[in-house]
């Protein structure tokens, strides 16, 4: 089963407000892309070489801020009531 | 504008078992759950230990929304091809066995009763920032609203923001947590009931290591629920980056085990989710209060892993517990700085908490070892292999045969002193 697919099953309240920001020009040096590996939800995906991010199925663990070691990922909660509703848990 | 006893940030089992003893005992208490519901954020494998919650709710597993209660725990050694398990059943399990729950329905049970006690809880409100006063804090900000209040308690989690801002402590490193995944697959309660061998309300808790994280320190579980089982991977953070795998490949080959998809085949997938588990213990132990603050629960990294014993709802319902009696006590002097909220962690040290964290202190660093889900696993499955089955040659005694499954991948020596550490550690 695909992550996307995965993702699919579960119950979002996307927030318009990216609670996520992304420097890309720390992401264009960086070699190790550790956020590709480290997220759960494939919001970080590795394409010709470049990482690009989608918030939108973020299951808000965490990882990507604790694995980037470049200091190019600021991360903030998704607003009160937003993202992830998980219906089991 | 209102100023409450304790401001609550988090409705999980920390911070809902905090405000229920809080407000039980006639305090203002405002709990701030940035879910839609309380366990709207939450996931875990999971069961917990009794205890705590029968201390509060005495006969709770009549009421709470328990999946199933655990009569079955097996634990297994995985290759890709075998496994070799040791299975635990008992009619003895009474009142002090595992108690399999989602948290979804859970944490909003266990908000429930602190509502009933008194407190307010609140929904959909994210706490993003502290009130400062001469340095101590006085309340939190939720955007450009202030809540003040003489304590806040932090349950926020694993991925706590909170608690460096607090300057509680400094952020993790991808050595101090492990990444959990997940799956909840539907199943009909009888063909639960029948593949995992169970009578009535009983569940099964199962635990493996080995290829499960193609060997990367770490675990898949298997917990039935009541109509669905929970199906996932834990895995080291660092071990995940450094192998570029991913614990949702981890999860799919997982689910593939030959061994574990007879349990789930014909089942539907309803959810994935992810978590994470601040694992080192007491290398990771923040400052557990400062004026005006404490911190309670996974947001504070009280959780025990050894492989063999898993803590974490538990442990945070204990420090939830000791850090509401530390703020009733503060109220009563009316002194909330650092040295009054110290208490908390006299208490915790008093209490099963810090002190099961100290006795397990080595196990987070034994369980680095990577022999264990590589080397170990497929030793144990080869010499079973070579007892059980029989190619017409003449066989040697057991110990020849484990001399002989042993050559190349690890020395009598090593296996000795990973032994011995292991006895030293868990």
């Amino acid at each position: 089963m695909k992550v996307e697919d995965k993702l699919a099953m579960n119950k979002f309240e996307i927030d318009r407000e990216v609670h996520i920001t992304v420097d890309e020009l720390k992401c264009r040096e960086c070699k190790l892309t550790a956020c590709v590996y480290a997220c759960p939800a494939d919001c970080y995906i590795l394409r010709n070489g470049h990482v690009t991010f989608s918030y939108e199925g973020c299951l808000e663990c965490g990882s990507c801020r604790f694995a980037c070691d470049q200091g190019a990922i600021r991360w903030v909660n998704p607003r009160g009531g937003f993202g992830i509703c998980y219906q089991y848990g | 504008m209102e100023k409450f006893d304790a401001i609550v940030v988090g409705a999980g089992p920390a911070g809902s078992t905090a405000a229920y003893v809080m407000a039980k005992a006639g305090l203002q208490v405002l709990v701030l759950e940035r879910g839609k519901y309380p366990g709207a954020k939450n996931m875990w494998g999971g069961a917990f230990f009794g205890p705590v919650m029968e201390q509060l709710y005495p006969g709770f597993w009549k009421e709470a929304p328990i999946e199933r209660s655990v009569s079955r725990h097996a634990i297994s050694l995985l290759t890709e091809k075998d496994a070799l398990t040791v299975d635990f059943k008992s009619e003895r399990f009474e009142k002090n066995r595992g108690f399999i729950v989602l948290r979804a329905k859970f944490d909003q049970w266990l908000a429930k009763k602190a509502e009933q006690a008194g407190a307010i809880v609140a929904t959909s409100l994210e706490v993003d920032d502290f009130i400062f006063e001469n340095g101590a804090i006085a309340g939190v900000k939720v955007g450009s609203e202030k809540f003040p209040g003489n304590v806040v308690i932090l349950g926020d989690g694993a991925n706590s923001l909170l608690a460096a801002k607090a300057g509680l402590r400094k952020e993790y490193t991808i050595h101090d947590i492990k990444q959990g995944v997940k799956e909840v697959i539907k199943l009909p309660r009888e063909m639960i009931e029948n593949r995992f061998q169970l009578k009535g309300d009983n569940g099964a808790v199962m635990e493996c290591i080995g290829s499960c994280t193609r060997g990367l320190p770490g675990g898949g579980f298997l917990y039935t629920n009541r109509d669905s089982v929970s199906v996932g991977v834990v895995v080291q953070l660092s071990a995940v980056v450094e192998n570029r795998t991913k614990a949702s490949e981890l999860l799919e080959d997982f689910k593939r085990h030959p061994v574990i998809a007879e349990y789930i085949k014909d089942g539907e997938s309803v959810e994935y989710s992810a978590h994470l588990i601040p694992v080192t213990g007491l290398k990771i132990l923040p400052r557990l209060a400062k004026d005006g603050v404490l911190i309670a629960g996974d947001a504070a990294g009280l959780v025990l892993g050894t492989g063999l014993i898993l803590e974490g709802a538990n442990f945070a319902m204990a420090s939830g517990i000791a850090a509401a009696e530390t703020v009733i006590q503060a109220k009563a002097n009316n002194n909330f700085t650092r040295a009054a909220l110290a208490q908390y962690e006299q208490l915790l040290k008093k209490g099963f908490v810090l002190q099961e964290l100290n006795t397990f202190k080595k196990a987070p660093a034994f369980l680095e070892n990577k022999r264990i889900y590589t080397t170990y696993p497929e030793l144990a499955c080869n010499m079973a292999m070579n007892i059980f089955e029989n190619d017409g040659s003449i066989r040697g005694g057991s110990f020849k045969t484990l001399m002989a499954s042993m050559k190349g991948k690890v020395s009598f020596w090593q296996l000795i002193m990973d032994a011995y550490k292991a006895k030293e550690s868990l």
